[in-house]
């Protein structure tokens, strides 16, 4: 097929080393009208430097209050075939390992239903489907869901969990990630279907502090693994790693962040107890160093983008919490968290923005965690603390 | 229309382990440790002795499914119908064994993918729809990606950094993109407020919410036209607004452009994670190459490089030498944008009286 619109623009984004979008688009024009017109409007944009597409509408499949994103062009006489371009989420699997028969299978439905362009993956975690029109939506689900695949979240919801490939490839892993993940997918799918919150909420499974998936930074509620215990030596191995190039002093030792590794040449020494476990040492000297042998993880709660009040980063509400199937802790902090969210939040509000705008102390002390110096990096800077009745002489 | 399956609902995703390679299922939880081989390929040995050889390479996010479907052959013919994509959108090849790693990576280099981005160098670019999808984009993101990507792609497939460099952007504030904790991130941004079209504005929104939607109390109602008013003084175009009522577009093709933030890192290798910081606080919207921008990013990933000690990420580097040697070292301009009057602006003052002459 011929391509419909002249986008000398986008074709100078043809060129070069760097795999190209635009080469992406134009393959799936060869048999897509979605493809088509979407490469015009595009073309519009890098002209006129403005998007071209409007507020989504609420578009979805019966039953789901999320899943879809409903997106409609704003110019759609120009460019019918991108009139309605909706976005369909499906749910990754976790780790993002698939099969070539499940991702052939995905790619038919989407060339028959939708404009055969994806993204692997979105944001949050998803396969993201990219543009199809309203009446395709539920063949697409029919589709997709008989073959065992579902919708992800969007909307105020719970956002569909996501997680590095811990314990399935990494030797750092201190909790099964992709276990836990797939665990909290399955046991909040109503929560993420059909929003009821006062705003989304994300979870973001880490195997350890390295923070692959950006736990710390992306999602309300982030789950690091963590161990205690001695970081377990291999002495033998830290030799072969001074031998082959690796200067220990400069690279290790002087570079740990709470200087407890000293090393006299031929032995490596971690005082443990002032170890902090950011895994620098561990990270540097893997055939070496190997993280204590009782797993477990950090709970830190709400992260997120600088919309509305400053970026934030998560913070520790519990230090440590043992994640084993089927995860009964772990899913009643939860939703102790949401019901006070529920309570106090309002629309629009984020947990952490939340707990920013009531008080941490206040969120301590409703959800039922006890205080810890592990939440703070240090205490209060001045005097005006709250104390309670039962606190005070009568 | 033909009869459809009958669906289901609720089942959440497919199990992960029904897709993991023998060798992977085999040695799940049972890793002693990794070597990286190369730019772009690495061995992970397990505890039985087991070895997984993965070849890395690269992807722009924004794929066809006749891309999909030639990455599946190629992990037909090798990798026994295995793949994985990671975290940043990098396309990963599995093979049980070392006489499968030569024609795989031969192949993949025929056949055009770019290998590399493990270890001290750039990975994949994190980052947003842009104009491909979005209403709220200041700017496009794929291409950035793309024209940044194909200026720094020997930082991909062959030259190392001090450490591993995570480059992201984002198309607006909202930063869907991991932008506010990465080591070099662009942002689209507005420099002038939104316009209120008063008579859209009663059939399109909820004047409590919208005037809700402002994190500076910079909307108030406006009775008489039964719609709002902007304190324009107090509008840091956020855009907030714009996403809770479509009667106040922000997008401005003349003022629009690109911010460039560093120093961030969600890792805590050896350092606490970090909030990405403003280095540059307006480049011009210049598709499709976006020459202004990647020269700048360009600078500052050399800068660094030249810098900085091993293993130091970015912002460990400029935490060390100072901010107000960075300014000095890139020659980045220092403005009166650069200082914070927003939200945590007094935590970033400085209360102390050293400095770099």
């Amino acid at each position: 097929m011929s391509m419909k619109h002249q986008t000398p623009l986008l074709d100078e984004l043809e060129k070069g080393p760097f795999p190209s979008f635009v080469k992406e688009i134009k393959r799936a024009a060869e048999h897509s009208d979605y493809a088509q017109d979407l490469l015009g409007l595009l073309e519009l944009s890098y002209k006129e430097k403005v998007t071209h597409w409007k507020h989504g509408g609420i578009v979805g499949v019966r039953g789901y209050g999320a899943g879809v994103i409903g997106r409609y062009s704003d110019v759609p006489d120009q460019f019918p075939g991108v009139a309605h371009f909706h976005t369909v989420r499906v749910n990754q699997p976790s780790g993002f390992f698939y099969t070539t028969k499940a991702l052939r299978e995905i790619c038919d439905i989407w060339d028959k239903y939708g404009s055969g362009l994806t993204n692997m993956h979105g944001s949050t975690g998803d396969i993201i489907l990219l543009g199809t029109k309203t009446e395709n939506l539920e063949p697409i689900f029919a589709e997709l869901s008989s073959r065992d695949w579902d919708l992800g979240g969007s909307g105020s919801a719970v956002r569909t969990p996501s997680c590095c490939l811990g314990a399935a490839r990494c030797e750092w892993a201190n909790i099964d990630t992709m276990s836990i993940t797939n665990e909290i997918t399955q046991h909040y799918q109503d929560e993420m279907h059909r929003p009821a919150f006062p705003y989304k909420f994300k979870f973001k499974v880490a195997g350890c502090a390295v923070d692959c998936i950006a736990s710390i930074a992306r999602a309300d509620m982030s789950i690091i693994g963590t161990w205690r215990g001695d970081i377990q030596i291999d002495q033998n191995e830290v030799k072969n790693y001074a031998q082959s190039g690796m200067d220990i002093q400069k690279e290790i030792v002087d570079m740990c962040p709470t200087e407890c590794i000293s090393w006299d040449g031929s032995e490596l020494k971690i005082n443990n107890e002032d170890c902090n476990r950011c895994m620098h040492c561990i990270a540097k000297m893997t055939k070496a160093l190997r993280p204590g042998s009782e797993k477990g993880a950090t709970i830190l709660l709400g992260s997120k983008a600088p919309i509305v009040t400053g970026a934030l980063m998560s913070w520790v509400i519990v230090p440590f919490m043992k994640m084993e199937p089927p995860y009964d802790e772990l899913f009643d902090l939860v939703d102790r968290i949401w019901e006070w969210w529920d309570e106090h939040g309002k629309n629009r509000e984020r947990v952490g923005e939340l707990i920013e705008r009531l008080s941490f102390t206040r969120f301590l002390k409703d959800v039922g965690l006890d205080p810890q110096p592990a939440m703070v990096k240090e205490p209060r800077r001045d005097p005006f603390f709250f104390w309670s009745e039962e606190d005070v002489a009568k | 229309m033909s009869e459809l399956p009958q669906r289901q609902t609720d089942i959440g995703p497919p199990h992960y382990e029904q897709f993991l390679p023998p060798v992977i299922k085999k040695n799940y939880g049972k890793w002693k440790y990794h070597e990286q081989l190369g730019p772009g390929h690495m061995v992970h040995v397990a505890e039985s002795g087991d070895k997984v050889w993965t070849v890395r390479v690269a992807s722009p996010r924004l794929l066809s499914t006749d891309t999909i479907k030639d990455i599946c052959d190629i992990a037909d013919a090798h990798c026994d119908g295995h793949l994985r994509f990671t975290t940043r959108n990098n396309i990963e090849f599995m093979v049980d064994d070392e006489s499968k790693v030569e024609p795989l990576m031969k192949e993949l280099t025929e056949k055009g993918f770019m290998i590399g981005g493990i270890g001290p160098r750039i990975s994949n670019v994190v980052h947003t729809q842009g104009w491909v999808h979005c209403h709220s984009a200041a700017t496009d993101a794929s291409g950035l990606v793309k024209a940044l990507m194909d200026d720094l792609g020997e930082y991909f497939t062959t030259k190392s950094l001090p450490n591993r460099v995570r480059l992201a952007v984002a198309c607006c504030v909202n930063m869907c993109g991991a932008v506010h904790c990465s080591d070099i991130a662009l942002v689209g941004v507005h420099k002038t407020p939104p316009r209120i079209e008063h008579e859209k504005i009663k059939n399109l929104c909820e004047i409590p919410s919208t005037i809700a939607s402002c994190p500076t109390s910079a909307i108030s109602p406006d009775p008489q036209k039964k719609s709002v008013k902007i304190k324009i003084e107090k509008c840091m175009y956020c855009g907030n607004c714009y996403s809770v009522c479509p009667a106040m577009p922000i997008a401005d093709p003349k003022n629009d452009g690109i911010a460039i933030v560093i120093g961030g890192k969600v890792s805590n290798l050896r350092s606490n994670p970090k909030f990405s910081k403003l280095a540059v606080p307006w480049l011009p919207n210049t598709p499709p190459r976006w020459t202004e921008t990647v020269a700048a990013v360009r600078k500052i990933l050399e800068t660094y490089a030249a810098g900085a000690k091993k293993h130091e990420r970015v912002g460990e580097w400029v935490e060390r030498i100072g901010w107000e040697k960075f300014f000095k070292v890139t020659g980045l301009e220092f403005t009166l944008q650069h200082v914070d009057d927003f939200t945590f602006a007094r935590e970033t003052w400085r209360m102390a009286a050293t400095f770099k002459w």
